[in-house]
């Protein structure tokens, strides 16, 4: 019987099994270093193809931002008037960009404080037993699947001043006649407008994670709750809820990368405008990096926005994930 | 006795309205797509009268919109088969073999999860038109396919380790090659991965705005999102037409989704959860 020593050494999933490899290797005679190198040659021509693309057009891209973030550079032919770290003094003493940081802050507060528990009240409301819930999980995903330029369009019709379909319905009620008009015109009413859109595109994608989540909630532990004289809401507060914690925190997360990288829709609703009001990181350095042709500071951008997502991750993971992965992505072998 | 019918009345009222919510702005492009501008603008609200078909087939019987929605359905195809294809080749190596480096390398995978596209974008531009790849398909077909590594090969690598060594022992003693195991034996069995992955891969592609904006200025090549914004941008006080044509480009999408729609949901929740 030749087994290739990679097989042998294949991850198994629990610690007893590991436990018996180990003790199986022990056995054996060590694989002479032809067959390991042997083995090392067939994994790597399995990996070679994934890891020429991703150097390729993933980390020399990253790269290169990094080393670029350091010139004064138009973006044509090699950077060569080295400013050093000059690009990011002048990012972080620019008004518009301490605006993208607090933007970018605001849409995810009331993504936490308003879309997921909407999210989660949707996904609560068809765990229960109805008639035609599949059609309505269906319906309320179907956003998801829409381009954000498609849906901006949309958005951007419907919210037409005069002639959109929100100045109709708002025109004749009495609190919120004040918005006719000035929906995204206006830059105390923008932000949240787009935040509404964001809303309508994203609500079902974190409902569709809850619905899995209470999938995974035993029914035998609501029961249990039941007899012991619980109520729905507290069954809900101290059982479902709980037994949720990972979801929820996989689905904050996602929101926090969405809204650090926001762009299409944006760019689509209202490139940024009136004046800078709903603008992002990445509207800015789209507009730096292929408007004004300042390619050396809006690298100096793109560098930042991995590093905040980078922190954010590390930090999250460090802290908040941590339980549910046991380190997942900065330990690789834990993801399962 | 009697709350039980009350509560599923409410229950049932309260999940029209979330219904409302989402179909209503649907329903009002569809319905405006009937309307000229003019009359759209005089009542929102009402259904057309009359209905007129104009909008919807003068956009149907343009080649501009086909070419989108071909350009966008050969960029999606082509991405999925390339993610696909290399993702299963590197998770088949991350899951079956034991190599030295094999986490260092997972991980670097894993950490593209945590890149933002938009980080790279501008480099990535410069890149390709160094290469010569603007206005060139695969300009965009591979670095979308670069950036649908991570979550492809962490969910394939998944599904990948549920399938029993033994299988693998077994096939090698009757004489079958690891690529052979590969490629006629395991493949085939991880067909529903395989579907869900692929499936993740065309809509995210057929979506797919910033990089088509930028590296396919060329009408030739334009997808559909682009399209849409460019025909928004041409026909901006043409209400009527602009909805036309973005429920046009709608159709495919939703079509798609219903019938791939276990395989996307399946694949986002998996891939959110594992990633």
């Amino acid at each position: 019987m030749t087994l290739s020593p990679a097989t042998r050494d294949a991850p198994r999933d629990t610690a007893s099994e590991d436990a018996r490899s180990r003790r199986r290797r022990h056995r054996r005679p060590r694989t002479p270093l032809s067959r390991r190198l042997l083995g090392w040659l067939a994994a790597a021509w399995f990996l070679l193809p994934a890891l020429v693309v991703f150097v390729f057009f993933v980390l020399i891209p990253i790269a290169v931002a990094f080393y670029t973030s350091l010139f004064r550079w138009g973006g044509f032919g090699p950077p060569t008037d080295f400013a050093g770290l000059d690009n990011f003094t002048r990012l972080f003493a620019d008004p518009v960009f301490h605006g993208d940081l607090w933007r970018g802050l605001v849409l995810v507060v009331l993504s936490i404080v308003i879309q997921l528990p909407f999210a989660l009240g949707t996904a609560v409301l068809l765990n229960q037993r109805m008639r035609g819930r599949a059609i309505y999980r269906m319906i309320f995903f179907a956003p998801y699947v829409l381009s954000e330029v498609v849906t901006g369009v949309l958005f951007g019709m419907i919210f037409l001043p005069e002639h959109g379909l929100a100045d109709a319905l708002v025109r004749d009620l009495p609190v919120l006649d004040g918005l006719a008009g000035r929906w995204f015109s206006d830059q105390d009413t923008v932000l949240p407008t787009v935040f509404l859109v964001m809303t309508w595109k994203y609500f079902g994608f974190h409902m569709m994670l809850y619905l899995a989540g209470l999938q995974s909630v035993p029914s035998e532990v609501l029961e249990a709750a039941a007899i012991d004289g619980a109520g729905p809401w507290q069954r809900f507060r101290h059982v479902t809820l709980p037994l949720l914690g990972p979801t929820l925190r996989i689905s904050v997360f996602l929101s926090v990368i969405g809204a650090i990288q926001l762009f299409d829709l944006v760019w689509v609703l209202t490139a940024g405008g009136p004046t800078h009001s709903s603008e992002t990181m990445a509207i800015t350095m789209f507009q730096y990096g292929f408007k004004r042709y300042q390619v050396g500071y809006a690298s100096a951008i793109s560098v930042v926005m991995f590093a905040v997502s980078l922190v954010f991750s590390l930090a999250y993971q460090r802290f908040a994930l941590r339980r549910d992965l046991r380190g997942a992505i900065t330990a690789a072998g834990a993801v399962r | 006795m009697t709350a039980r019918p009350a509560r599923s009345v409410s229950r049932h009222l309260l999940v029209w309205l979330i219904g409302a919510f989402i179909v209503v702005p649907l329903g009002y492009a569809v319905l405006s797509g009937f309307k000229s501008t003019a009359d759209l603008t005089r009542d929102p609200f009402g259904l057309p009268s009359p209905w007129r078909l104009s909008n919807y087939t003068g956009i149907l019987s343009s080649g501009a919109f086909w070419r989108q929605i071909a350009n966008s359905a050969g960029i999606a195809a082509a991405t999925a088969l390339v993610t696909v294809a290399v993702s299963a080749m590197a998770a088949f190596a991350f899951a079956r073999y034991a190599f030295r480096g094999r986490e260092f390398f997972f991980t670097l995978f894993a950490m593209g999860l945590m890149f933002p596209f938009a980080v790279a974008v501008l480099p990535l531009f410069i890149l390709l038109r160094a290469l010569g790849l603007l206005d060139n398909p695969l300009g965009v077909i591979l670095p979308q396919a670069a950036f649908g590594l991570p979550m492809t090969i962490v969910i394939l690598r998944q599904f990948f380790r549920t399938i029993p060594g033994e299988l693998e022992e077994a096939a090698v003693i009757d004489g079958c090659s690891r690529f052979g195991f590969f490629w006629r034996i395991l493949l085939p069995m991880a067909r529903p991965a395989l579907g869900t992955v692929s499936v993740l891969a065309i809509v995210t592609s057929w979506n797919n705005f910033f990089l088509p904006l930028l590296v396919l200025t060329d009408p030739k090549w334009q997808t559909i999102p682009v399209g849409v914004q460019q025909f928004q941008g041409q026909y901006s006080t043409n209400y009527a037409l602009v909805l036309a044509y973005i429920v046009l480009a709608m159709v495919p999408a939703l079509a798609f989704y219903s019938v791939a729609e276990r395989q996307l949901i399946g694949g986002l929740t998996a891939g959110a959860t594992k990633g």
